[in-house]
């Protein structure tokens, strides 16, 4: 049992925390749908229902996409929690027996969400799994006793089945096992494709109910696959989960396909092609497969990102040799010039609340860290350490900015406050590059190429203490990963 | 707009353009200290790319994060600037190019940056400027990749491509 100092979140998050909802609506095309509801929680005298029946056919009215994270009570003290706020703390103990399959039939789908519900909770950094033997039944209390004994402080039962329908579906129960109560009673239900979402989903629930943090399980990464010698690259778009399974690609291999960026309300990414024979910024609709370059610009754009609302992209345009940041409307296409300066003006992020953009300049010698207005006013310098700093990237949670930082021949992934205090380096080799956040602002993926010339970059993740990297498994090489906003239902 | 398809098949004959650029640009052959590697057969035209390509020089490299002129940069580049004064029908594009040690969008900039100066340059030097086109591919493509000093030399570089 681990004290808890989790709070409430701001103003700040709750605006992403909307921006998540619309993403989630019209996000089923990326990935399948499915359903989820709570149920009654039962108390632990309570007699339990009759577990192994199988579910009715009908839909359960479905809660709201993101309804885990808001129906998160404010742990107390006493129950199974962790705090996350700080660079130290100790791994969870939670036991996941493997499902229960209702039926015979039902074993291969109950072992392969177990595992992974346990591969996601492990690679949080955040928990360790205990596995076991199926219970006998979910719907009676497990032996808290026997699992408390084992170092577990939460258990999650789980059973899973194929509906009479056709349907996957499953239900967990979450126990605290320092209070031997219930913490939380869902069931799903989804195409039976959609199995994995169903694992990441209650993977989500249990990360969030045990941390207090938002969840970031159930996202996409949409990333640049990399083939052959540095050299002789190829590269094109793909899309993935956040563990790296259901790999897809956008686009072939012909041409040099650069930083793919999520829209945070729409099926759309924007990235960089040079299929026109310069570097240019597309838009690409992932329902549609349409593509189209984005505004007519006398020269190369590049570093695209969409606003937090959707309805903008921020990018850098090269022209005359000078490279200065301007903003898009995508409704109407107009344009706006943000920068002026001398230097190389690039990389720009908006912060979750739409207010300011931080980009990288040149303007006072190497390039440095600045933040201004969204409206291009007040530019001001926040990085000061020694080295130069790039693709600087605004956490959804508004608190850090990550970026790459070169010092003394190494590449460093970093995060510093939006004031430029408090700068920690979390990563260190040859060449890490290019972070971009989980949804819950807690994790940064980037991407790291190696010294041979033969290798190809990979990615890892790693928390925004520098604990826990670890790789992202590829089929081939990857770079410039781009997590999407939370799934939703 | 185009669907994904629709661009790729366009896409795909552009590829085959790069290609075939591509391979005579001599990516395996150092520059010697005159940037000139040792002339090929068939390279006797004066007015061919090819000569141009071997007997002029058609890249210059720069120095680290540099996108100032080094001296055997401007020798090279005032050859480029005769050969287009005897060559007026020909246009250019010059590509600017970055070594991997910097992100990818500060290296587009950079390469950029680059290509501008040798586009100044070359204009400086009687180049009309409608004959000139600017690209840069940053870190994207280079020559070689090996992690060392010599290696990134080679890649941070400006190609003068006739077109």
């Amino acid at each position: 049992m681990i004290p808890s100092i989790c709070k409430r979140r701001g103003g700040a998050l709750a605006q992403i925390a909307g921006a998540c909802l619309l993403a989630a609506a019209s996000q089923l095309s990326i990935s399948p749908a499915l359903a989820q509801s709570e149920e009654a929680p039962a108390k632990l005298k309570d007699a339990p229902a009759a577990p192994t029946k199988r579910a009715p056919a009908a839909t359960p009215a479905p809660v709201a996409p993101g309804a885990p994270a808001a129906t998160t009570a404010v742990p107390y003290a006493g129950r199974t929690s962790i705090t996350v706020k700080g660079g130290e703390f100790k791994p969870i103990p939670v036991a996941l027996p493997r499902f229960r399959a209702a039926a015979p039939s039902d074993e291969p789908l109950a072992i392969q969400i177990s595992d992974v519900i346990a591969a996601d909770l492990a690679r949080s950094g955040l928990f360790t799994v205990i596995g076991g033997p199926p219970l006998d039944s979910i719907g009676v209390p497990p032996d808290m006793k026997a699992w408390a004994a084992r170092g577990a402080s939460a258990l999650i039962a789980g059973e899973a089945l194929l509906e009479p329908d056709g349907r996957l579906g499953a239900r967990i129960r979450l126990w605290d096992l320092a209070l031997s109560e219930q913490r939380k009673q869902l069931r799903f239900l989804a195409a039976p494709y959609g199995w994995r979402r169903v694992a990441h989903k209650i993977a989500d629930i249990v990360y969030t109910e045990l941390t207090g943090e938002k969840p970031y399980f159930d996202t996409r990464i949409v990333f640049v696959e990399e083939r052959g010698p540095k050299a002789k690259r190829t590269k094109r778009l793909a899309i993935m989960d956040s563990d790296g399974e259901n790999v897809t690609y956008l686009t072939t291999d012909q041409n040099l396909v650069l930083t793919p960026r999520f829209s945070p309300v729409s099926q759309e990414i924007t990235f960089v092609s040079d299929a026109s024979g310069k570097p240019e910024v597309y838009l690409l609709n992932l329902k549609t497969e349409r593509q189209e370059r984005l505004g007519v610009f006398p020269g190369m754009t590049f570093a695209p990102r969409f606003s937090p609302d959707g309805e903008r992209v921020v990018m850098s345009f090269t022209k005359g040799g000078d490279t200065d940041i301007y903003i898009l409307e995508l409704a109407t296409r107009r344009k706006r010039r943000l920068t002026s300066s001398a230097g190389i003006d690039t990389a720009p992020s908006f912060a979750p609340d739409g207010s300011k953009i931080v980009f990288e300049s040149g303007r006072s010698g190497g390039q440095q860290i600045y933040v201004m207005d969204s409206d291009g006013s007040n530019q001001k310098r926040i990085s000061a350490g020694p080295g130069s700093y790039g693709t600087p990237v605004w956490s959804p949670k508004g608190d850090l900015i990550a970026f790459t930082k070169r010092l003394k021949g190494k590449f460093h992934i970093g995060v510093m406050r939006p004031d430029g205090s408090e700068e920690r380096l979390l990563t260190s080799s040859y060449l890490d590059e290019g972070p971009t956040w989980a949804p819950n602002g807690r994790v940064i993926m980037f991407f790291r190429e190696p010294r041979s010339s033969k290798g190809t970059p990979k990615l890892y993740t790693v928390d925004v203490f520098g604990r826990g990297e670890r790789h992202v498994p590829t089929p081939h090489g990857a770079s410039d990963p781009a997590w999407s906003p939370l799934l939703g239902k | 707009m185009m669907t994904i398809n629709a661009l790729l098949r366009g896409a795909a004959a552009s590829a085959v353009l790069f290609g075939m650029v591509g391979c005579t640009s001599q990516p395996d052959i150092a520059p010697d200290a005159t940037g000139k590697p040792a002339a090929p057969a068939g390279a006797s035209d004066p007015s061919s790319p090819e000569y141009f390509r071997v007997t002029v020089g058609d890249t210059i490299y720069f120095t680290t994060d540099s996108v100032d002129l080094t001296d055997s940069a401007r020798a090279v580049l005032d050859q480029q600037a005769v050969w287009l004064a005897a060559n007026p029908k020909v246009k250019v594009r010059l590509e600017g190019h970055a070594d991997e040690r910097g992100t990818r969008e500060y290296n587009i900039a950079l390469g950029a940056r680059r290509a501008q100066t040798v586009s100044t340059y070359l204009i400086s030097k009687g180049v009309d400027v409608t004959r000139i086109t600017v690209v840069s591919f940053g870190r994207e493509r280079p020559l070689t990749a090996c992690p060392r000093e010599d290696c990134w030399a080679q890649n941070r570089r400006v190609r003068t491509a006739p077109q």
